[in-house]
C-alpha cells in the first residue's frame, strides 16, 4: 500500500491532464466526476497510506519512495522523490481530505459557469503542486511545489478573467508571493553552497552538525527561509496579497487561501524548523511577525464590508497564531491549529460561498441581514465556524488555540498577550459579522437551493470543526516536543475568557439597539482609524509608492532603450561625416590637385618633424 | 562523416528548395522538411552513442586538410554540447519550416534556401573546431540571415536587417583580428602555423595578451548572445523578421554567441576568463534586469518577446562564467530551453499578426473567449518562460543560480532578482492579450498545424522540465572537462 503513495499526487494530475487535452468538450455531467472523483480516490488512497503508515512499528517512522531522477549537476542530485513522515501525513490528509469536500461542493456552486471544466483543471493541478509541495523529499521539489500552488493560485483568482480587476489580483498574489520566494531560492542556493546538499533530511542533518546554534550563516538561511514563507502565508510585511485574492470563486478561497497553499509557510517552518533552532533570533521574529500580523489584521477585519474579505483577513489573523506557536517552539501546535483551522476557515468559506450563491453573488455583510431564517443550512454551519473561530469551548479551535497561548506564555507573557488580545479582537469581529449578516432586518430577499453536494461538505465540515480537536496526530518523531508547564489558574482564566469577552463586546457593540460603533465612527478620530484600518494599515498604498510606480515609471520613461541611442549617434555622426565630406568631391580637377599638394605636404612635414 | 553529410544534406538541400520553387510553391516546402529530417535521421541514432562514452569527450571527428599552407583544416568534431545543440537546431528548423507554411507566399523557393543556408552555417559553428572554418561558418550563417529579415520582413525591415547585419559584422571582426593575433602568437611560441583548436588550446600566452584576446571573442559573442550593452539590434531584428525568421534568431543564432563562450573563451583563455567572471556576471545580471524592464514596457508583442531573450541569455552569461559544473549545465539547460520557449513565443506572436495584422497588444484583449487553445498555450509559455518548476527554463535558471552563488553570491544574488521581474512582463501579456473582455467579433482559434507544432515545443519543454537528467548527461563530460579548466592551467 505504502509503494501507492506517488498515486495520491498523481491522480489529480490525470484529472488535470484529462480536463485539459479535452478542452472543455467534455459533457458537463462527466467533469465533476473526473475533477472531484480524481481528489476522492486521491484521498482515499491516502488514507489507506496513512494507516499502513501508521501501523508501522520501528523508529524513525519514514518512508522514501524515488520516482525518477530529475535533476543531478555537478555536485546538485535532485529526485523525484517523495517524503512521507507524520507532519507530511498531516499535511496529506487535510488536502486530500478538505480538498476533495471542496471539490464535491465546487461541482454544486460553480454548476452555472462556463469555465466549469477549466475551474476543475486547475483546481486539480493545484492538489497536485499541493501534494508535492507537502511530500517532497528535497528542497528543488519541495519549490517546484511552492511555485507551483502559485501559480494555480494566480490562474484561479483571475478565474473570471473578463474583469481586469479580478487579473490585477491574481497577478498581484503572483508578485507578491513570488518576491518571498525569491528570497526561498536565495536561502537554497545559500543551503546549498554552505552544505553541498538540497536534500531535506540531509540538510538538517548537516546543519546541526556543521552549524553552531546562533552562527551567522543559520541566521541569514532561516531569515531567507522565513521570507518565503510570509509570502505565501499572507504575514507581514508580505500580507498585502491575500485580501485582494478573494476576487476568486468562493471555493478557491477556501481551498487555496484558507485551507491549504497559505498554511505552506508554516509548513515549510515547521519542516526546516531545525534550521530555525540554530537561529534563535529568527525564531523568534517569526512569533513576533505572528503576533503583530494577528493583531493587525484582526483590526482590519473589524472594518471590512466585505464577507469574503473579513473572514480573509481572519485568515490572516489565523495564521499570525500559527507562527506565533513555531515562534514559541510550539511545533505541533502550530500544525494542529493549522489542521483545525483548515476545517474551520473552510467551512466558514464555504458557507459564505452558500449566503453569496442564495443573494446572487452579493458579498456585502450590510446588505445581508436577517439570513438566520431564510438560511438555515448556511446558518448554522455558518455558527458552527464561527464558534470553532472563536475557540469556544469544546470546539476544534479551542483545543488548538490554547495549546499555542500557553506556549506563548511560556515564550514570553508578551506574545501571550498579544495572542489573548487577538482572541478578544477574533470574539469581536466573528460576532459582527454573524449579527450584522444573520440577524437584524433582512435586506435583501434569499432563498436557499442547494444541492447535496453542497450540503453534504458543509455537515462533513461542520462535524470536523466541532470534533476535529480530538483528531491530534502525533508528532515527536519529527518535531521536538515543546515543554509547556500549565498556565496558572489567573493567566489561564483570562485566555479561556477572552474569546467570551469578545463576543460579549461584539454582542454590546452590534446586538443591541445602542449605536455605540456609528458615534465612534463619527468621531474624527475614529474615522480616520478606521480609514486606516480599513486600508489594511495603508501598506498597499505604501507599496505603491515604493515599488509600483517607481518601476512603471522607469519602465515608461527608457521604453525606447536609452542604450541604443548611443548606437543611434554613431548613425547620425556617420550621416554628418558624410554630409561634411560630400562637398569635397566638386569635380574640379584644380581642388582635387590643391588637396593632394596640401596633403602631400603635410605627410613630408609630419616625416620631417618625426 | 556523418558530420560532413550534415552539412552537405543542408546546403544541397537548400539549393533545392531554390530549384523547385520555380515549380510549385509547395515544393520547397516539402523540400526543406525532407533536408531536415534526414540530417536529423543522421543525428538522433548518435544519442545512444554517448552512453557508451566513457573518458573522451569527442564522438565524432573529421579532420580534413584544407588550406594546408596557413594551417588551416577542415575539421568538424561533436560532442555532448554541440550535439544537444545541433539536435536542437534541427528541430527548431523544422518548426520554423512548418510555422512559414501559410506565412511566407512570396518566393517560397527562396526563402527556404536562405532558411536552409543560415542552417548550415548554424551547424557548421556548433561543429568547427578550426578557428578560420569557425569563422566561415560564423558569416555564413550571417549573410541568408540578413535575407531572410530583409527581403520577408515587416514594416521596418531593411533598416531592421542592416543593424543586425552591422552588429554582427563589426563584432566578427574583433573575434577575425583575435583569432588571428592567437594564431600568431601561438606560431611565435611553438613555430607551428595552425588554426586547429586542440594545438591552440596549449597555446602558451602570456596573462596580458590573454585578455585581449578574450575581449576581442567575447565582443563578438556578447553580441550575437546579445548581452547589455550590446543588445540593440535584437529588438529590431526579432521584430522586423518573418516568425520563421525570428523562431531562428532567437531559438538558434543566439546560442551560436552563448555556444562560442563555452567553447572558445573558457578553454582558450581559462585564466583570464577567470578574472574576467565579475564582469561577465556583472552584465549577466545587467541583461537580466535591464531585458526584463524593457520587456514590460513594451506594447508590441514581439518586441516585448525579444527583450525577454536578452534576459533570459542573461542567465547564459552567469552560468558561463560561473565556470562550475552546476552553473555551467545550467547554462547548457537554458540555452536548450529558451530555443523552446522563445520560439514559441515567436510563433505565437507570428500568429497573432497573420490573423489580426498587428503586433500592437493594445488592440488586443479577451482572446481566451475567443480562441481558447491560442490561450492556453501561450499561457504554458508565458509560464514557462517566467521559469515555473517543472518546464525547461527553470531548470537551467535554478541551475547557474545554484551553482553561480557557489562562487559569486553577490552578483548571483542581482541576477536572482530576474526571478521577481520575470512575471511581471510574462503575465503581463497574458493580461493585455487574452484577459479582460473580448476586444473583438471573432479570432479563429490555432488550427492542426499550429497545433501540431506547438505541442511538439510543449513536450519539449515539460521533457526538459521533469527530466532534464537526460540532456543534462550527455552535456555532463564537455561540462566536467570546462570546470577543471581553470584549476589545470593559469592561463
Amino acid at each position: 500500500m505504502l509503494n501507492l503513495l506517488w498515486l495520491v499526487p498523481f491522480l489529480p494530475l490525470t484529472g488535470f491532464l484529462v480536463l485539459v487535452a479535452t478542452e472543455g468538450k467534455l459533457p458537463k455531467a462527466y467533469v465533476p466526476w473526473v475533477g472531484a472523483g480524481s481528489v476522492g480516490l486521491s484521498a482515499l488512497l491516502a488514507a489507506g497510506v496513512g494507516v499502513n503508515f501508521l501501523g508501522q512499528t520501528g523508529s524513525p517512522m519514514e518512508f522514501r519512495q524515488v520516482l525518477w531522477q530529475w535533476m543531478a549537476a555537478g555536485d546538485l542530485t535532485a529526485d523525484f522523490a517523495l517524503f512521507l513522515d507524520t507532519l507530511s501525513l498531516n499535511m496529506m490528509f487535510v488536502v486530500t481530505g478538505v480538498g476533495f469536500l471542496i471539490h464535491v461542493y465546487s461541482a454544486g456552486y460553480m454548476a452555472e459557469d462556463p469555465g466549469y471544466a477549466r475551474f476543475f483543471a486547475y483546481m486539480n493541478l493545484f492538489v497536485f503542486a499541493m501534494l508535492v509541495l507537502v511530500l517532497a523529499d528535497n528542497l528543488p521539489l519541495l519549490y517546484l511545489g511552492w511555485e507551483g500552488v502559485g501559480l494555480c493560485s494566480y490562474l484561479l483568482i483571475g478565474f473570471w478573467y473578463e474583469k481586469p480587476e479580478n487579473g490585477y489580483a491574481a497577478r498581484k498574489a503572483f508578485l507578491v508571493t513570488r518576491v518571498g520566494d525569491t528570497a526561498m531560492a536565495l536561502g537554497l542556493f545559500l543551503l546549498f553552497a554552505q552544505l553541498g546538499t538540497l536534500d531535506i533530511q540531509e540538510t538538517l542533518a548537516k546543519a546541526r552538525a556543521e552549524w553552531p546554534v546562533g552562527s551567522e550563516l543559520a541566521v541569514i538561511t532561516a531569515l531567507l527561509l522565513l521570507g518565503g514563507a510570509v509570502g505565501k502565508s499572507a504575514q507581514l510585511p508580505l500580507q498585502v496579497w491575500l485580501p485582494d485574492a478573494m476576487a476568486g470563486p468562493t471555493p478557491i478561497s477556501a481551498l487555496i487561501h484558507a485551507a491549504t497553499m497559505v498554511t505552506a509557510g508554516v509548513y515549510l517552518i515547521a519542516r526546516t524548523h531545525a534550521l530555525f533552532l540554530l537561529a534563535p533570533p529568527v525564531q523568534i521574529l517569526v512569533a513576533i511577525l505572528g503576533a503583530v500580523t494577528l493583531l493587525m489584521s484582526g483590526c482590519t477585519a473589524l472594518t471590512q464590508t466585505d464577507i469574503k474579505r473579513v473572514l480573509a483577513y481572519s485568515t490572516i489573523s489565523q495564521i499570525g497564531y500559527m507562527f506565533l506557536a513555531l515562534g514559541s517552539g510550539a511545533w505541533a501546535a502550530a500544525i494542529f491549529h493549522l489542521t483545525t483551522h483548515a476545517f474551520f476557515k473552510a467551512l466558514l468559506f464555504l458557507a459564505a460561498g452558500a449566503v453569496i450563491l442564495s443573494l446572487h453573488h452579493e458579498q456585502d455583510i450590510f446588505k445581508m441581514g436577517g439570513l438566520w431564517r431564510s438560511l438555515p443550512v448556511s446558518f448554522w454551519t455558518f455558527l458552527i465556524g464561527a464558534a470553532a473561530l472563536v475557540a469556544l469551548p469544546f470546539t476544534s479551535g479551542a483545543a488548538s488555540k490554547h495549546d499555542i497561548l500557553s506556549a506563548a506564555y511560556t515564550a514570553d507573557p508578551w506574545l501571550w498577550a498579544a495572542g489573548t488580545l487577538g482572541a478578544l479582537l477574533t470574539g469581536l469581529y466573528t460576532s459582527r459579522l454573524l449579527l450584522i449578516a444573520f440577524f437584524g432586518p433582512k435586506r435583501t430577499p434569499a432563498h436557499e437551493h442547494l444541492g447535496w453536494n453542497m450540503i453534504l461538505p458543509l455537515l462533513i465540515l461542520a462535524a470536523l470543526s466541532l470534533f476535529g480537536g480530538h483528531l491530534e496526530m502525533s508528532h515527536d518523531e519529527v518535531l521536538p516536543r515543546a515543554e509547556v508547564p500549565a498556565l496558572d489558574s489567573f493567566t489561564s482564566a483570562i485566555t479561556a475568557a477572552a474569546p467570551f469577552a469578545g463576543v460579549l463586546l461584539g454582542y454590546f457593540f452590534y446586538g443591541t439597539e445602542h449605536r455605540y460603533v456609528e458615534a465612534l465612527v463619527r468621531h474624527p478620530l475614529g474615522a480616520s482609524l478606521y480609514r486606516f484600518w480599513f486600508s489594511g494599515w495603508g501598506m498597499d498604498w505604501l507599496y505603491n509608492r515604493l515599488f509600483v510606480r517607481p518601476f512603471v515609471f522607469l519602465a515608461a520613461l527608457n521604453r525606447g532603450d536609452v542604450v541604443d541611442r548611443i548606437y543611434q549617434t554613431v548613425i547620425v555622426l556617420a550621416r554628418h561625416g558624410h554630409a561634411l565630406l560630400v562637398p569635397t568631391q566638386s569635380g574640379q580637377l584644380r581642388r582635387y590637385a590643391a588637396g593632394m599638394l596640401f596633403g602631400a605636404a603635410l605627410i613630408i612635414a609630419a616625416g620631417v618633424w618625426a | 562523416m556523418t558530420l560532413f553529410w550534415l552539412l552537405l544534406i543542408t546546403l544541397v538541400g537548400g539549393i533545392c528548395a531554390a530549384l523547385t520553387g520555380l515549380w510549385r510553391a509547395e515544393a520547397p516546402r516539402i523540400a526543406a522538411l525532407i533536408t531536415l529530417g534526414l540530417d536529423l535521421l543522421l543525428v538522433l541514432p548518435l544519442f545512444a552513442g554517448m552512453d557508451s562514452m566513457t573518458n573522451q569527450i569527442w564522438l565524432l571527428q573529421l579532420d580534413w586538410a584544407w588550406i594546408p599552407r596557413f594551417g588551416i583544416r577542415f575539421h568538424l568534431a561533436l560532442d555532448g554540447l554541440s550535439l544537444l545543440l545541433v539536435a536542437l537546431t534541427l528541430f527548431l528548423g523544422l518548426l520554423a519550416v512548418g510555422c512559414s507554411w501559410t506565412e511566407i507566399r512570396e518566393r517560397p523557393g527562396l526563402f527556404h534556401f536562405n532558411l536552409l543556408w543560415t542552417l548550415a552555417g548554424v551547424l557548421g559553428v556548433f561543429l568547427a573546431l578550426d578557428l578560420f572554418l569557425f569563422f566561415f561558418f560564423w558569416e555564413v550563417m550571417l549573410v541568408p540571415m540578413y535575407f531572410l529579415i530583409s527581403l520577408w520582413g515587416h514594416e521596418n525591415r531593411a533598416y531592421a536587417a542592416m543593424k543586425f547585419f552591422l552588429f554582427t559584422q563589426i563584432s566578427g571582426l574583433f573575434m577575425l583580428f583575435a583569432i588571428l593575433a592567437l594564431v600568431f602568437l601561438h606560431y611565435q611560441s611553438s613555430r607551428s602555423l595552425t588554426f586547429d583548436y586542440s594545438q591552440l588550446l596549449h597555446a602558451d600566452l602570456d596573462p596580458g595578451a590573454a585578455r585581449w584576446l578574450l575581449l576581442g571573442f567575447f565582443l563578438a559573442f556578447a553580441v550575437k548572445l546579445p548581452a547589455v550593452p550590446f543588445h540593440t539590434w535584437l529588438p529590431d531584428a526579432h521584430t522586423q523578421a518573418p516568425t520563421g525568421g525570428s523562431v531562428l534568431l532567437a531559438g538558434i543564432l543566439l546560442k551560436t554567441g552563448a555556444y562560442g563562450l563555452l567553447r572558445f573563451v573558457l578553454p582558450l583563455f581559462p585564466g583570464a576568463a577567470l578574472d574576467f567572471a565579475p564582469i561577465g556576471l556583472g552584465l549577466g545580471g545587467l541583461s537580466i534586469l535591464y531585458g526584463a524592464k524593457l520587456a514590460f514596457a513594451q506594447s508590441d508583442f514581439k518586441r516585448l518577446i525579444a527583450y525577454t531573450s536578452v534576459s533570459h541569455m542573461g542567465f547564459v552569461l552567469v552560468g558561463a562564467f560561473a565556470g562550475n559544473r552546476e552553473a555551467l549545465q545550467g547554462a547548457v539547460m537554458t540555452m536548450l530551453a529558451h530555443g523552446v520557449s522563445a520560439a514559441a513565443l515567436f510563433m505565437i506572436a507570428g500568429a497573432l499578426q497573420e490573423r489580426l495584422h498587428t503586433r500592437e497588444m493594445g488592440n488586443m484583449g479577451g482572446f481566451w473567449t475567443l480562441a481558447p487553445r491560442l490561450g492556453a498555450i501561450t499561457l504554458f509559455f508565458a509560464v514557462a518562460s517566467l521559469g515555473m518548476p517543472g518546464l525547461g527554463n527553470f531548470v537551467g535558471e535554478f541551475l547557474v543560480l545554484l551553482g553561480g552563488f557557489r562562487v559569486h553570491p553577490g552578483w548571483t544574488t542581482v541576477a536572482t532578482l530576474g526571478l521577481i521581474v520575470a512575471p511581471v512582463y510574462a503575465l503581463v501579456v497574458i493580461q493585455k492579450v487574452f484577459h479582460g473582455p473580448p476586444r473583438l467579433a471573432s479570432l479563429s482559434d490555432f488550427g492542426m498545424r499550429e497545433t501540431g507544432l506547438m505541442l511538439a515545443l510543449i513536450a519539449a519543454s515539460v521533457w526538459m522540465g521533469l527530466y532534464p537528467r537526460s540532456m543534462l548527461a550527455v552535456s555532463e563530460a564537455t561540462v566536467s572537462a570546462l570546470a577543471r579548466l581553470p584549476a589545470q592551467r593559469g592561463t
